[in-house]
């Protein structure tokens, strides 16, 4: 298993340089820096100039890739345009209001979906089966933002109804809130009730179906089979025959899936208003603060593969096939 | 030519089997009832939405005097605050929307089919890379990628082509793995190592025998990508990356009427229910098709 790990690890470093070279072009062709102050009339060329030379724009792409990543391994990312501050500053803070969002609601997806997945395969065609199947298909079609704003709307009229807030609909934490640790706990979990809630439904909707296929696979194979002829109790044939197997696909797809979660967050957040990455890379956008774009993209990249490298990692654990190969 | 020779005289027995080709997979289309309706569906809601200029009296950006009024037998979907009619608006964002959908399934078909074919054909190292490539592709945070591209183009007008081609460039994938996945089934089969045995060129190969067998599943994933291209143009618009005035969008459209679910619910969840059908359809139909075409293959979603 620990050589298993070291290659993964291994392989994730190219994959990572790769990512960061697609990063810099990418921000590189979204757009000039300073075709703001170019556009002014009352900016001289020799401003532009050393604005230009500042942000390292006359030398040749590959050179400032290069300037970029050597500092950027060293822990600096440049420094925000919109907040003067540390682009590596700014982005721990939003990272882990962010964090908090996507962790929960994968954590919660996962287990949620997988639950549904079995108990629909092993029911097949039960009254669960088909309304969970309906259910998956009207989510699985339902915008993000769209699901996001009808729970939004929904907490505040039930917040109208009784007269008090119940659902709390704007921000991640209330500000200024003068409370203990355990009340601080409370309030940002009350403030994550509704966004993870929008991320949990539209993820489970997916997810669910996998489950659902691939444990009714597994249900069909010769070794379930053999599990119940020796006298397994139900329990033990689909939770350490059926399960562990029927999770690989699974895994793979909640892998794949993880990015789509992030895109997921950026519109809760915008919905929710939450301060945090969501927000920070649309205010960048708009506000032409480069460094932090690329900052952003890098971040998330790092992100990916770290789940990713864990996603290899919990299939090695789950087939020992994979790891011995 | 012996291709040519060959071609002449199997053209008259292939229009014959294409054409009864085509209507088994009507035939079994139908038989999928969700799909038969969601169909008739989606070709009602397009034909209301293209051709609404023609029917409905007001235009998506005229100023009716109808100020915030609720939905009624001249505001079908009721006006918003400047007194633009709801209708009309949902009926060109839904033109749009459709022309970005089919644009960008367009262009993902091709770039996707072209990688699938490339990688499945010459195999090895080409094939290893091309496919690592496209597993990069589809790790990446899509909507953050997509938002960084389309800033490029905030706020032009007419800005839909580029908006579409951008959608484009991200995805191709599944249409790429698909291809190449038929491909490297089909390439073992007999009638290819016959037309091999025969002489046929590799170009021949690949449009004549390989691509038309594989085209089924190609087709039933472009109807998926039409309906994640319209789910993303909808989410580009709402956060304000996507489609600017004059064109509308249904995301944008959500986007503004958000602010007034509460008081004035028509703004918002009449252009929100109606892009949840368009999608739920699209989805069916995709479902029907993959049913209709390929009735063996095995399904994730049911």
């Amino acid at each position: 298993m620990f050589s298993y790990i070291l290659r993964r690890l291994a392989m994730s470093i190219p994959t990572l340089v790769v990512a960061s070279f697609f990063v810099f072009v990418l921000v590189a062709a979204s757009g000039d820096p300073l075709a703001e102050l170019r556009a002014n009339p009352g900016i001289s060329d020799a401003t532009i100039n050393a604005r230009e030379q500042e942000l390292n724009l006359d030398e040749p792409l590959l050179s400032q890739y290069r300037v970029w990543a050597t500092n950027a391994v060293q822990g600096d990312l440049g420094e925000s345009v919109q907040f003067n501050e540390p682009v590596s500053e700014v982005l721990a803070r939003r990272l882990g209001v962010t964090f908090r969002l996507v962790f929960l609601a994968t954590i919660i997806g996962v287990v949620v979906a997988v639950f549904i997945g079995v108990v629909a395969a092993v029911k097949q065609y039960s009254l669960f089966d088909h309304g969970s199947t309906f259910l998956a298909f009207v989510f699985f079609s339902m915008p993000v933002f769209w699901l996001a704003a009808v729970l939004k709307d929904a907490g505040i009229r039930m917040n109208d109804r009784f007269g008090q807030t119940i659902f709390y609909t704007v921000g991640e934490r209330t500000p200024n809130l003068d409370a203990g640790f355990i009340g601080q706990l409370t309030d940002r979990a009350g403030h994550l009730l509704l966004p993870s809630l929008t991320l949990i439904l539209i993820s489970v909707a997916g997810w669910s179906r996998y489950q659902r296929a691939s444990m009714r696979d597994v249900l069909h194979t010769d070794y379930v089979r053999t599990a119940r002829a020796k006298g397994l109790s139900e329990s033990q044939v689909l939770g350490r025959h059926a399960l562990r197997n029927a999770l690989v696909p699974v895994v793979t797809v909640v892998a794949l899936d993880f990015g789509a979660i992030l895109g997921g967050a950026i519109v809760t957040e915008r919905v929710f208003a939450w301060k945090g990455m969501g927000t920070l890379l649309i205010e960048s956008l708009q506000n032409q603060d480069t460094p932090m774009v690329q900052g952003w993209l890098l971040a998330s990249a790092v992100i990916v593969i770290m789940f990713n490298f864990a996603a290899d990692i919990f299939y090695g654990y789950l087939d020992p096939r994979i790891r011995r190969a | 030519m012996l291709d040519d020779a060959i071609d002449t005289e199997l053209a008259e027995f292939e229009t014959e089997r294409a054409r009864s080709h085509t209507r088994v997979v009507a035939a079994r289309f139908l038989r999928h009832r969700v799909a038969t309706v969601a169909l008739i569906v989606l070709v009602l809601m397009a034909l209301a939405s293209f051709f609404a200029p023609k029917y409905y009296s007001f235009d998506p950006n005229e100023r009716t005097g109808a100020l915030s009024e609720g939905p009624s037998s001249t505001h079908w979907f009721g006006t918003d605050n400047l007194g633009k009619d709801t209708y009309a608006q949902v009926a060109r964002g839904t033109t749009k929307s459709m022309q970005i959908g089919l644009l960008v399934a367009i262009v993902a078909t091709m770039l996707g089919v072209a990688v699938g074919a490339i990688a499945g054909l010459y195999g090895g190292w080409i094939d290893a890379l091309l496919m690592r490539i496209t597993d990069l592709f589809l790790v990446i945070p899509l909507l953050a990628v997509l938002i960084v591209l389309a800033n490029r183009y905030r706020g032009d007008s007419g800005n839909w082509k580029e908006i579409a081609f951008v959608i484009a460039m991200f995805a191709w994938m599944y249409q790429a793995r698909i291809t190449r996945s038929e491909l490297l089934a089909l390439r073992e089969r007999e009638f290819v190592k016959a037309a091999r045995a025969l002489g046929a060129s590799d170009r021949r190969i690949v449009f004549r025998h390989l691509l038309p067998n594989a085209a089924g599943a190609i087709i039933v994933n472009a109807t998926l990508v039409v309906a994640t291209a319209i789910l993303i143009e909808g989410t580009l618009s709402f956060l304000g990356f996507g489609v600017t005035p004059p064109d509308i969008s249904l995301g944008s459209l959500i986007d503004e009427g958000a602010e007034a679910a509460r008081t004035r619910w028509w703004l918002f969840y009449l252009p929100g229910l109606w892009l949840v059908t368009i999608l739920l359809c699209v989805n069916f139909v995709g479902d029907g098709l993959h049913d209709a075409i390929d009735p063996s293959q095995d399904r994730v979603r049911e």
